[in-house]
């Protein structure tokens, strides 16, 4: 009766029966060199940037990354010690990013708003220029200047973790303002407006309100406390994720949308339809 | 079978001997309508309100009418534990608890919608083809109140849900209440019962909204239709179609198929809108609370005019005796309806006394006959729409990715600019098109065909009219401006109603001074022995080419 393991043992014996008796070929060395350069490579690939990421403690050969990369990307306008650079005529070009911390960064960079690809009203949500390595290196960077608030742990941002009713009381009261009930977003003046939140990451979420970017104020933990800011965090993702009861969303912008609609929709298929039914003529 | 139909007969007969109204039933079944989708209009909004009622109906079997203060526990949880009034629970209640509730809420609200729209574009269609003229002021009159209740009852349901956006709005008629000077505050605590918001306002607008309003609407659609029937309804005008007649079809057997498959029509399509696209999802809005306002906060559409009018009202608030007037609502929110209103109901007789004309009118008039009178309708579109978008300013803002303050600078020139430079260009369109009616009638119809002359000269053919499509351009009246008179007669006695009557021509003249005349017999007859001397040249010169 043969044993189970027999034949896997069998097969590896013959394996390197073969390998034993090819050593000497010519093509060997060569074939050995190829699958260390790929072992060593591949193991790298997939292990050095979640190393790098792991290391919490910026170390000071990432804080020197950090500042070669800001000496290139950001130099330019917040100045080459992040000091900020204010022309003649007063107009600021950059401001000054001492003392803003590792989560402004985080916020900024991470969502693609900086790198800003013209001065304008405001810098927007785009493509983001930098990998994360490199993020967490220019924010290493610039929380070296002076201290700031720090990118949050993720338990902080977990949205699984908070009370959505809660949350949507507190939005409603700190945030609905310019973001609008749901997080739509919504206009503010001169050109500048309050971005939707749809689609925004939890940990982006929690910088923006520890560091108040653009026009937002700062919500610090005094003014909400690190669970109401979970709170907030839990009713957007509830809400985002929430379908439409009621049919196609239309944006759910509101009662302007809603007004397009009927005219549009309601009067013009219902002109449409009498259009129709006066041509369907009788011969009395 | 036929014992069926002869019991029937039976009760017919019983009922028509003791009321004799087999006469009067003759008569009026055969009632002719005329075919136009124009003329439908306002059966959309017929319609729309009957399935609003139906739908409103089922609607007050669960709302709760009171803000009585509740900690929510139903069936939504993101709000579960959140306090609010009952009037907000219940609407949730409706919304995710009762068995078809959400449906009926988005008929109740898209129902209402297009119930708005229709009375605004059938009213549309009333003063641009001027079926509001004699005999039919009344009915102008009573439909301008329609709408001013439907308005009213729009909005006081807008209010009752009590969620954030209509909470908003309630805060907003506060607001322009208390601009009123002097009485301002106290019509405020009068509405409101004490501060604002109170406990009361949900029941009280409750009763307006769901009896005194429609009920009156009921009531003015009543008359509105009897006024109708009674005087018949106005037809274009055409070859066999007079100020005596009306052609179109009888009532029985056929309008009243028309009309009642048509009913089915707008309830179809508002139940199938309901049915696909939400609105107003009050649980995203949360319940209403005096401190939180959102962005995106707007009213339904037929309000908007006067929330875009708030909007772009610069911030003028002088003091007067040490009391501010501020002007900056008081104008856009109290002064602004009534002088939009105003001048609405009281346009037939406006005209009437501009024109001097106290006829009855049946004909329509195609709208580039009265220029000035369409100029002054698209005028009124013109600004009306303005502040309608300055009602969104933040939401068109958004979506068009333009700064907000560009739209309300904007609209602040427009509503002077654009309001009059629409009602000029208006003017100059319809009567280029008068020219072209009057080209039309003179010289044919362009067939499109080049002649070139021996001398090298090159014309179009035209083709004169048939005789039916000559009488729909020239049927119309000519318009000619009043004259004052002289000053003085014979004897040289000043008359004393000169001053009037100036006044009247200088109105009559703005209306009628630049309107293209219908070519008169003679010169119709010069222009077709003109065209065919014409005609007989080209004769000449297609048979010389053979």
């Amino acid at each position: 009766m043969k044993s189970p393991s027999s034949r896997p043992a069998g097969r590896r014996s013959r394996l390197s029966r073969a390998l034993s008796s090819r050593r000497r070929h010519p093509l060997a060395a060569i074939a050995v060199l190829v699958a260390v350069l790929f072992t060593c490579g591949g193991a790298y690939a997939a292990l050095a940037p979640s190393a790098s990421v792991s290391t919490d403690a910026a170390s000071s050969t990432q804080i020197d990354d950090g500042k070669k990369l800001f000496a290139v990307g950001c130099a330019s306008c917040h100045g080459l010690g992040g000091e900020g650079i204010v022309k003649e005529d007063g107009t600021v070009l950059g401001p000054s990013l001492i003392g803003v911390g590792a989560a402004a960064v985080d916020f900024q960079v991470g969502t693609g708003r900086m790198p800003m690809a013209a001065p304008n009203a405001q810098a927007e949500r785009k493509p983001v220029a930098y990998n994360d390595e490199q993020i967490a290196a220019l924010s290493a960077y610039v929380a070296s200047l002076a201290p700031g608030p720090d990118v949050p742990d993720e338990e902080d941002v977990d949205p699984s973790a908070g009370d959505v009713a809660r949350g949507g009381e507190l939005f409603r009261a700190n945030c609905a303002q310019c973001h609008n009930t749901t997080g739509q977003g919504g206009a503010l003046s001169m050109g500048q407006y309050a971005p939707s939140l749809t689609g925004v990451s939890p940990k982006h979420i929690y910088e923006a309100m520890i560091t108040g970017p653009q026009a937002m104020p700062v919500f610090n933990d005094e003014t909400i406390p690190a669970q109401d800011k979970q709170d907030i965090i839990a009713f957007l993702k509830s809400v985002e994720e929430e379908p439409n009861p009621g049919g196609l969303g239309i944006g759910r912008a509101g009662p302007v949308a809603e007004g397009l609609w009927a005219w549009l929709i309601g009067i013009g298929v219902l002109i449409g339809m009498a259009t129709w039914i006066v041509t369907r003529s009788s011969k009395s | 079978m036929s014992a069926i139909v002869n019991g029937a007969g039976k009760v017919v007969d019983f009922v028509d001997e003791r009321i004799t109204a087999s006469n009067w039933l003759k008569r009026n079944i055969r009632k002719v309508f005329p075919d136009h989708w124009s003329f439908l209009l306002g059966e959309i909004a017929l319609f729309s309100f009957i399935l609003i009622l139906l739908s409103g109906v089922f609607l007050t079997l669960w709302f709760k009418p009171s803000m009585a203060h509740i900690v929510y526990d139903g069936a939504y949880t993101p709000l579960r534990g959140t306090g609010m009034s009952e009037a907000y629970a219940s609407t949730l209640e409706l919304s995710f608890e009762v068995r078809g509730g959400l449906l009926m809420r988005q008929v109740h609200h898209w129902g209402a919608l297009v119930f708005l729209a229709a009375m605004s574009a059938h009213m549309l269609r009333v003063f641009f083809t001027g079926a509001f003229r004699k005999p039919r002021e009344m009915n102008w009159l009573v439909g301008v109140t329609l709408l001013f209740l439907g308005v009213a009852t729009g909005f006081t349901g807008y209010s009752l849900p009590d969620d954030l956006l209509s909470g908003t709005g309630l805060r907003i008629i506060e607001g322009g209440m208390l601009a009123i000077p002097v009485v301002g505050t106290y019509l405020s605590w009068l509405l409101f019962g004490g501060e604002y918001p109170g406990d009361d306002i949900v029941s009280r607008l409750y009763p307006l909204h769901i009896l005194l309003f429609p009920g009156l609407i009921i009531l003015l659609v009543t008359v509105h239709l009897m006024l109708l029937w009674y005087q018949k309804h106005t037809h274009w005008g055409g070859s066999g179609k007079t100020n005596k007649n009306v052609v179109g079809a009888p009532f029985w057997p056929v309008y009243v198929f028309k009309a009642g498959g048509f009913q089915f029509i707008v309830f179809g399509v508002i139940i199938l809108m309901a049915a696909t696209i939400q609105i107003n999802p009050v649980w995203f809005w949360g319940p209403y609370d005096p401190a939180v306002v959102s962005a995106g906060t707007q009213p339904d559409w037929y309000v908007g005019f006067l929330d875009g009018a708030l909007r772009v009202m610069p911030p003028w608030e002088p003091e007067i005796f040490g009391y501010p007037l501020t002007l900056s609502v008081l104008i856009p929110a109290i002064i602004l309806p009534g002088l939009i209103l105003t001048p609405l109901a009281l346009y037939p007789w406006i005209e009437q006394y501009a024109t001097g004309d106290r006829r009855e009118h049946h004909v329509l008039d195609r709208p580039r006959n009265q220029p000035v009178r369409t100029g002054i309708g698209v005028a009124f579109i013109t600004f009306y729409l303005q502040l309608w978008i300055a009602g969104g300013n933040d939401f068109f803002a958004t979506v068009l990715d333009i700064p907000v303050n560009w739209i309300t600078r904007f609209i602040q020139f427009g509503l002077i600019v654009l309001t009059p430079l629409s009602f000029w260009v208006t003017k100059r369109i319809c009567i280029g098109l008068q020219r072209r009616d009057r080209d039309t009638l003179l010289h044919g119809r362009e067939t499109g065909v080049i002649m070139v002359s021996p001398s090298g000269e090159f014309s179009e053919l035209h083709e004169p009219l048939d005789p039916h499509s000559a009488y729909d351009l020239a049927f119309r009246e000519r318009q000619l401006p009043i004259d004052p008179g002289p000053a003085t007669d014979a004897n040289g006695v000043p008359n004393p109603s000169y001053k009037a009557n100036r006044r009247r021509a200088r109105l009559s003249r703005f209306y009628f001074g630049d309107v293209v005349q219908k070519p008169t017999a003679e010169e119709l007859e010069a222009a077709q022995h003109h065209e065919l001397e014409r005609g007989d040249r080209q004769q000449e010169l297609t048979s010389g080419q053979q």
